[in-house]
């Protein structure tokens, strides 16, 4: 509770936290809140490319549907795919960077190594690659990116569970007799927890982007799917005079990277004062 | 001897490296059984054609003789051939990739500018209400869609305004191409008008793809110079009287600035990535668009010479920067 409270007395962090909060609330209830929650699939060509007006408060794309409510449903994807695409690298990286640091020998060397071959190109490329091959799905593009981002979670972990493993209450749960797995779950791991959580908020915004860039690319959600960055690359063709059409998914990718962002670094100073240092 | 061994240690690793990401891409390219003897060939193409066809490229065979005969290509440079270009995909991507370098080089240069010194004025001045903006506006340089970004900027300076082109390297033909740098090319070949118009189309790509980079910057340069200031040597300094504008010039920054020169080295790696999509927006010759058409025409073997390019680059870059890292900083050879 007192750390929830910090948090809160960190404007920035704050703003982060309400930003998130208000990506969730949307998606939850964008059925709800969408004033033409029909028009995710349905069109009305006579009414297209209209500027934003009182019925329509974003305006209106190529197909006439109103962007305010595909937009609302977009956060859906988003979230979606931002979530289960971490989870996923965190359920694969952490495991992986704990046996490697605890067992830091031939597998050790091994699994680093091979997490180093993820590492050896950029993000987006390897997720290109996998989503290319895959075809363009929501599936698709959350494996993609979870088979990408699982090595910095491993990494992460790897680097604080070798420094744990020589820490005195370490060694005496050894001497108590406990087995491997118990001191590397009960006593390793939760006190690598601080730096796992810092780095997922962190994490989730990166990854936000990168989802978006693979829809921008044609890799994402086939049509009509309202996701974001497919949304931004359709509005392409009718700059500049239909100018909302690609304001609106891209302040909304903009607003939620942003709040991930603040609150990870809230976060980080929160419980992680070590990276603080001279910070303020 | 312990920076040899540290960069041998390191060249060691280089060529498992590769070979790992070539096996990774290769795996990952085949995991649906796509058949592209069937594109080539065509849609009128009779089953026997597809079969010769499929023999002849060598997709009869199973998957692990496929990749070691693609290894074998590989080491003599062969990458195959483009199965829409019809060139060879080593061409295509040699032939690209100096444009790609020169945008991320460009990017690179705007980022350092902007962004170091813009940390320096956050940390020195620190709580201020520049410092305040400053802050905001790298922690919204990172938040920001490249993609996006370009395609504002381009409507905005490009089609309303006119002020720069709207895409491409250059409107005409170009410099006399030497090394593939326009740049370089038109001050080599003394083409003052190239020059004044390659400059032109790379400020909108190389800013939009920059301005991450800065954010980060400002953000590393921020924190290693306030660490600095907030240590023990820069108090005796003050106590002893010393003007501030010489103890943060001659003992600050440079201490301050070792992290930021590492940095530096990881952003180049980013701003290489951070291309691919750039480039699709501005339509940039390079290894980026390429890419992007590759997937458009689900050309396997293309996307897989781009990972192999894009992979040697970076690692070739963060092994530059580790052996650098040991001349700037001694430290991390104990």
């Amino acid at each position: 509770m007192n750390a929830l409270k910090r948090l809160m007395s960190d404007r920035a962090a704050a703003l982060g936290a309400l930003l998130i909060f208000g990506l969730i609330v949307v998606a939850v209830l964008a059925p709800w809140i969408a004033p033409y929650p029909e028009d995710v699939t349905a069109f009305h060509l006579a009414d297209r490319l209209q500027p934003p007006s009182a019925e329509h408060l974003f305006g209106t794309d190529r197909m006439g549907a109103d962007v305010f409510s595909r937009l609302l449903f977009g956060a859906r994807i988003t979230i979606t795919i931002a979530v289960i695409a971490v989870g996923v690298a965190v359920a694969i990286g952490v495991p992986i960077g704990l046996i490697a640091g605890y067992y830091d020998g031939f597998t050790g060397g091994f699994l680093m190594r091979t997490s180093d071959i993820f590492l050896a190109v950029p993000q987006i490329v390897l997720a290109i690659a996998i989503a290319q091959t895959l075809g363009p799905s929501v599936e698709n593009v959350i494996l993609a990116l979870s088979v990408t981002y699982w090595p910095f979670w491993a990494r992460l972990v790897y680097a604080e569970t070798k420094s744990l493993k020589k820490q005195t209450f370490v060694e005496a749960a050894q001497a108590l007799g406990a087995s491997d797995w118990r001191v590397m779950v009960m006593h390793i791991l939760p006190n690598t927890a601080s730096a796992i959580i810092v780095r997922t908020s962190i994490g989730m915004g990166a990854t936000i982007l990168t989802a978006a860039a693979l829809g921008f690319l044609g890799l994402g959600a086939p049509p009509p799917t309202p996701e974001w960055g497919r949304t931004i690359s359709e509005a392409r063709e009718f700059l500049p005079d239909a100018w909302w059409y690609a304001a609106a998914p891209g302040l909304a990718i903009f607003l939620v990277v942003m709040g991930f962002n603040l609150l990870g670094d809230g976060l980080r100073d929160i419980l992680d004062p070590k990276l603080r240092k001279g910070s303020r | 001897m312990r920076r040899l061994e540290l960069v041998l240690s390191r060249l060691v690793w280089f060529i498992p490296t590769l070979f790992g990401l070539v096996f990774l891409v290769f795996f990952i390219s085949n995991v649906i059984p796509t058949d592209p003897a069937r594109i080539v060939a065509g849609e009128n193409a009779t089953e026997a054609q597809v079969q010769a066809l499929r023999a002849e490229m060598g997709l009869d065979q199973p998957l692990h003789v496929q990749f070691g005969r693609y290894i074998g290509d590989l080491a003599t440079g062969d990458m195959g051939r483009s199965l829409y270009t019809r060139r060879a995909i080593s061409d295509d991507l040699m032939h690209r990739l100096p444009a790609t370098l020169e945008l991320t080089f460009a990017a690179m240069i705007i980022a350092i500018g902007l962004g170091v010194p813009a940390g320096v004025i956050s940390a020195v001045r620190r709580n201020s209400l520049t410092d305040q903006v400053l802050r905001v506006l790298s922690v919204s340089g990172l938040a920001v869609a490249s993609f996006w970004l370009a395609m504002e900027l381009q409507m905005f300076f490009s089609t309303r305004l006119g002020w720069m082109p709207l895409n491409g390297r250059v409107s005409g033909w170009g410099p006399d191409e030497i090394t593939g740098f326009y740049v370089i090319d038109s001050i080599l070949s003394g083409d003052w008008e190239s020059l004044r118009d390659t400059l032109h189309h790379m400020i909108l790509p190389a800013f939009t793809l920059a301005l991450p980079a800065a954010a980060t910057l400002v953000r590393f340069t921020r924190a290693g110079v306030l660490e600095v200031i907030n240590s023990n040597y820069v108090t005796y300094e003050r106590a002893m009287g010393f003007p501030t504008p010489l103890i943060i010039w001659k003992y600050v920054l440079r201490n301050a600035l070792i992290s930021t020169v590492t940095q530096i080295g990881l952003i180049f790696g980013a701003l290489f990535a951070g291309a691919v999509v750039v480039e699709a927006v501005f339509d940039w010759p390079g290894l980026g668009t390429y890419a992007v058409q590759s997937i458009l025409q689900s050309d396997t073997k293309a996307i897989l010479g781009f990972s192999i390019i894009v992979g040697i680059v970076f690692i070739g870059v963060n092994l530059l920067v580790d052996i650098i890292h040991t001349f700037i900083d001694p430290r991390t050879l104990k």
